[in-house]
């Protein structure tokens, strides 16, 4: 039998980004709170120096510091009619592992979604009409506006120190920052950092086109930077293992960087290490939980009681959670009805490669984010009349490195061995430059997640299963994307162009991105989502959902800053109202 | 499905299973009023050194050199293959981690799928090689009077090599076209991954495009745009200011 351990006040799964916050504000609290974590403990000195860091095989191929699929893995499947296989190897999206999460080697793009994006239903049948939303798309308003989360965004941008131009302030729009965003309340915590030559001839030539190119909100520090939590960060180096990597330097904003120094000391904070959650218990009425099961790395089971139970296990490994503890009703695609999975989401990346003669890019000089990026084609930024195709992507001219077993760029056509491989690959080191869009993905009736019904994990538990393919919608928006990006290749005097735009069916072969969105959806009807505003489920009152499994769709940008705002949302109502009076929070 | 319950059965026989998820120094701890902090809990890997064959035999090994020597010939861009210790890396990759799917989801039932679902092979990378090369021989034997692979003339080598990347080589059993792209990639690893691993001897292939290694601090030429960068490269156990220069 499981071992019962004594009492917490709350129990978080999973020790990243999400819980790591949670963390810290619920011990500030005064809460006896302890976070689980499945993978081992990390941190700066002892796991990522500067000696050991840089090693392109270890942590850039053979991904170490990732989730490895033998813990556990999802099974894929484009439609319905296939049968799903596991992803015996991640390749498509990278899950962290350990303490950090995917916080300790993500790129740092931080951004805000439009702020039509949050009421993005709304919005688009109000410009458009109903039928600009196909059939089969079950898009829908967040349950909060972004006025309402910009506070929430504010103290994520502070906590990180993020670095960037703001582009509307109080609704003044400001030269040199996005004038698509919605209004901020106050400037980027740190400056934009300096710019290598990609992303600077990027932004002059989308200038002479008459868009508005700003650089990317970054989380690689442009200076050395004290957080409100007074945990110092230093200064990024362009290192060019940033992504993938931990940061050596202190410079990349991380649990470890940013939260973990001040919420270790505190007496009321234990983290436990290589123990993986199994499942959320409940009591015998199902609406309460009554804390976890997990298991260590000698395969002891464990049960710890918790009065708050926070799901902070990223993306689908939190719908995983609520799929195998029985909480919410699962989703069933032939009749619409439930919940839990429904929703998956992804990010449509595509890519424009072009070719400038005659210079040194040195791609090797690079931050994980550092970059320049224009939203003009992003969101309802641009009149979708005629279009065919509803969302937009963010068009990113960023350089993350020149590590050469993984970031060579190459025409389709140049020779791929030998002799002729060699001389093509010396000459396109430093002058073809690879831009990217990142494109919205809205939800549909068969994109979803359910249990698996033939392969396991290790604990005996079924896997998640992923029904995912591209919908028309999706690929238009990605043709018409990647046609504006080309045009700015072509503006940046590329002697060679190479635009790929999203084609489908949906493939685990190649690096997207670690995007997964939905399948725990906030809302404000317990018919289309699984828990309300603040993240708490609408059938067990005390556990929460955190992470980008809340997202009803996901927007043409990087997802960690919505996911960080919607934290600082949820934990403002549980200090200031659920502690006082457990409950809903929303009345169902 | 929902609910389901961990029998103490099933936990006992994957225990052994579980223990093999994590590393051997790590053990879980309960964190609490400290951040905890053990010196050298990351070392730095092992320097794969020249000498005897860790996973393969020496008609292997051969094979393997020769497949690198076709992929990356010796010019006046950098040494060959063989001479960087491609196939030195390879071996030392096959007898560790990589050469047995360490990690990788290797439950069954195993199917072929559709290309979008990825690699779903139960057979280990070490295994592939070993199949491969043997039928890759086999087959040579038979077009080229008796020789191996890397006993026939480069011109010819070249032919077999497009023929598998074109997947038009019968191999028998093993996909040609599969062992192509796992001997490219890693034969791309042995040209341009950290010296440590036993390739990339005297940065060769970093050299050859100008990349400088394991560097970290380029803050002084971010914005020194289109100049070359005057530094040579380092490895992470490697520098040449640390050698004599005869
Ligand atoms: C390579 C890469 C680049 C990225 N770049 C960007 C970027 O530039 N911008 C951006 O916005 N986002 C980026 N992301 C995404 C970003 O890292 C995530 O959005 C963010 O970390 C999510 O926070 P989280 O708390 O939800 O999950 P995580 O930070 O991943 O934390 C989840 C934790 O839960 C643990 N866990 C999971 N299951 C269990 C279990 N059963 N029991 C115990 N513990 C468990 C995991 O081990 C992990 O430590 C990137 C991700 C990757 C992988
Ligand atoms: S690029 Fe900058 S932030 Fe990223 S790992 Fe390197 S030094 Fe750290």
């Amino acid at each position: 039998m499981a071992t019962k351990l004594p009492h917490k006040d709350v129990v978080i799964i999973g020790l990243g980004w999400t819980g790591s916050i949670l963390a810290y504000e619920l011990t500030g609290a005064g809460l006896d709170v302890v976070a689980i974590e499945r993978g081992p403990w990390r941190d700066t000195a002892t796991d990522f120096p500067p000696a050991t860091a840089p090693d392109e095989l270890r942590y850039g191929v053979h991904l170490d510091l990732f989730q490895r699929p033998a813990q556990s893995t999802v099974t894929l499947r484009n439609k319905t009619s296939q049968t799903a296989l596991p992803v015996r190897q991640f390749i498509s999206f990278l899950p962290g592992n350990g303490v950090g999460g995917a916080g300790v080697h993500w790129n740092g793009m931080t951004y805000r979604f439009s702020e039509s994006d949050y009421q993005v239903k709304s919005h688009v049948t109000q410009r458009y009409g109903k039928s600009a939303i196909p059939d089969d798309m079950t898009l829908q308003d967040y349950p909060m506006t972004y006025a309402e989360l910009e506070p929430h965004f504010d103290k994520f941008e502070k906590l990180l120190g993020i670095g960037g131009k703001a582009g509307n302030l109080r609704g003044t729009i400001q030269k040199g920052g996005d004038p698509f965003e919605g209004p901020r309340t106050n400037e980027y915590p740190n400056p934009p950092d300096k710019q290598p030559l990609g992303p600077t001839l990027f932004a002059k030539a989308a200038e002479t086109l008459g868009y508005h190119p700003f650089p990317v909100p970054s989380a690689n520090m442009s200076q050395s930077y004290t957080n409100p939590l007074g945990v110092t960060l230093g200064q990024c180096s362009f290192c060019g293992f940033c992504e993938r990597f931990g940061c050596g330097n202190y410079a990349k904003s991380s649990p470890q960087t940013c939260v973990l120094p001040a919420l270790m000391p505190r007496k009321n904070f234990e983290a436990r290490t290589l123990c993986n959650v199994t499942r959320i218990n409940l009591d015998s009425t199902g609406k309460k939980a009554t804390g976890v099961t997990y298991v260590d790395q000698h395969g002891a089971e464990f049960t710890q009681p918790a009065d708050l139970v926070l799901v902070c296990s990223f993306s689908f490994n939190a719908v995983h959670m609520l799929l195998v503890s029985g909480i919410g009703k699962p989703y069933d695609p032939t009749t619409g009805k439930g919940v839990v999975g429904r929703n998956y989401a992804y990010q449509c990346t595509s890519g424009v490669l072009v070719k400038l003669d005659n210079t040194l890019l040195n791609p090797f000089i690079s931050s994980g984010v550092g970059g320049m990026a224009l939203n003009d084609f992003n969101g309802d930024n641009f009149d979708h009349s005629g279009l065919g195709f509803i969302g937009g992507a963010v068009l990113q001219a960023t350089q993350t490195g020149g590590r050469p077993i993984t970031q060579i760029n190459s025409f389709g056509d140049d020779p791929k061995w030998g002799a002729g491989w060699k001389k093509s690959v010396k000459e396109n080191y430093q002058t073809i430059y690879a831009l990217g869009t990142q494109g919205s993905v809205y939800p549909y009736k068969d994109s979803y997640l359910d249990l698996d019904p033939t392969y396991k994990d290790p604990y005996g538990v079924p896997l998640l299963r992923m029904t995912f393919d591209w919908h028309p919608n999706e690929l238009k928006m990605s043709a018409f994307v990647t046609e504006k990006l080309a045009d700015v290749g072509k503006a940046m005097g590329a002697s060679r162009l190479a635009a790929s735009s999203r084609k489908a069916p949906y493939s685990v072969t190649a690096y997207q991105t670690t995007h997964n969105t939905g399948g725990a959806v906030t809302g404000d009807n317990p018919h289309t989502s699984v828990v309300n505003k603040f993240g708490q489920s609408w059938d067990v009152h005390n556990v929460f959902v955190y992470g980008a499994a809340l997202f009803p769709q996901n927007s043409g940008m990087n997802p960690t800053g919505t996911v960080g705002a919607l934290t600082y949302f949820s934990v403002d109502a549980i200090k200031s109202q659920y502690l006082k009076n457990p409950g809903p929070l929303v009345p169902v | 499905m929902v609910g389901h319950i961990l029998s103490r059965r099933h936990l006992l026989s994957s225990a052994a299973l579980i223990a093999a998820l994590y590393s051997s120094s790590a053990s879980a701890a309960a964190i609490s009023g400290q951040l905890p902090w053990q010196p050298d809990t990351n070392a730095m890997p092992p320097q794969v050194k020249p000498g005897t064959w860790a996973y393969f035999t020496p008609d292997e090994a051969a094979a393997v050199e020769a497949l690198a020597d076709r992929l990356i010939p010796a010019d006046e861009l950098s040494p060959g293959g063989k001479d960087v210790g491609v196939a030195a890396y390879i071996d030392a990759q096959l007898a560790g981690d990589f050469g047995k799917d360490t990690g990788l989801y290797m439950q069954p039932p195993f199917a072929d799928g559709l290309p979008g679902q990825g690699f779903q092979s139960a057979l280990t990378p070490a295994a592939r090689y070993r199949k491969s090369i043997a039928a890759l021989n086999d087959y040579c034997r038979k077009a080229y009077l008796g020789k191996v692979f890397a006993d026939i003339p480069a011109a010819d080598q070249d032919q077999i090599i497009s023929k598998m990347e074109a997947g038009t080589l019968s191999l028998g059993g093993p996909n040609s076209k599969a062992f192509f792209q796992l001997v490219w990639q890693n034969t791309k690893e042995g040209f341009f991954a950290d010296p440590i691993y036993g390739g990339n001897r005297g940065m060769a292939g970093w050299k050859m495009i100008g990349f400088p290694g394991a560097r970290y601090d380029y803050r002084d030429w971010v914005e020194k745009h289109n100049q070359p960068y005057p530094l040579p490269p380092v490895g992470m156990a490697d520098h040449p200011d640390w050698k004599s220069h005869v």
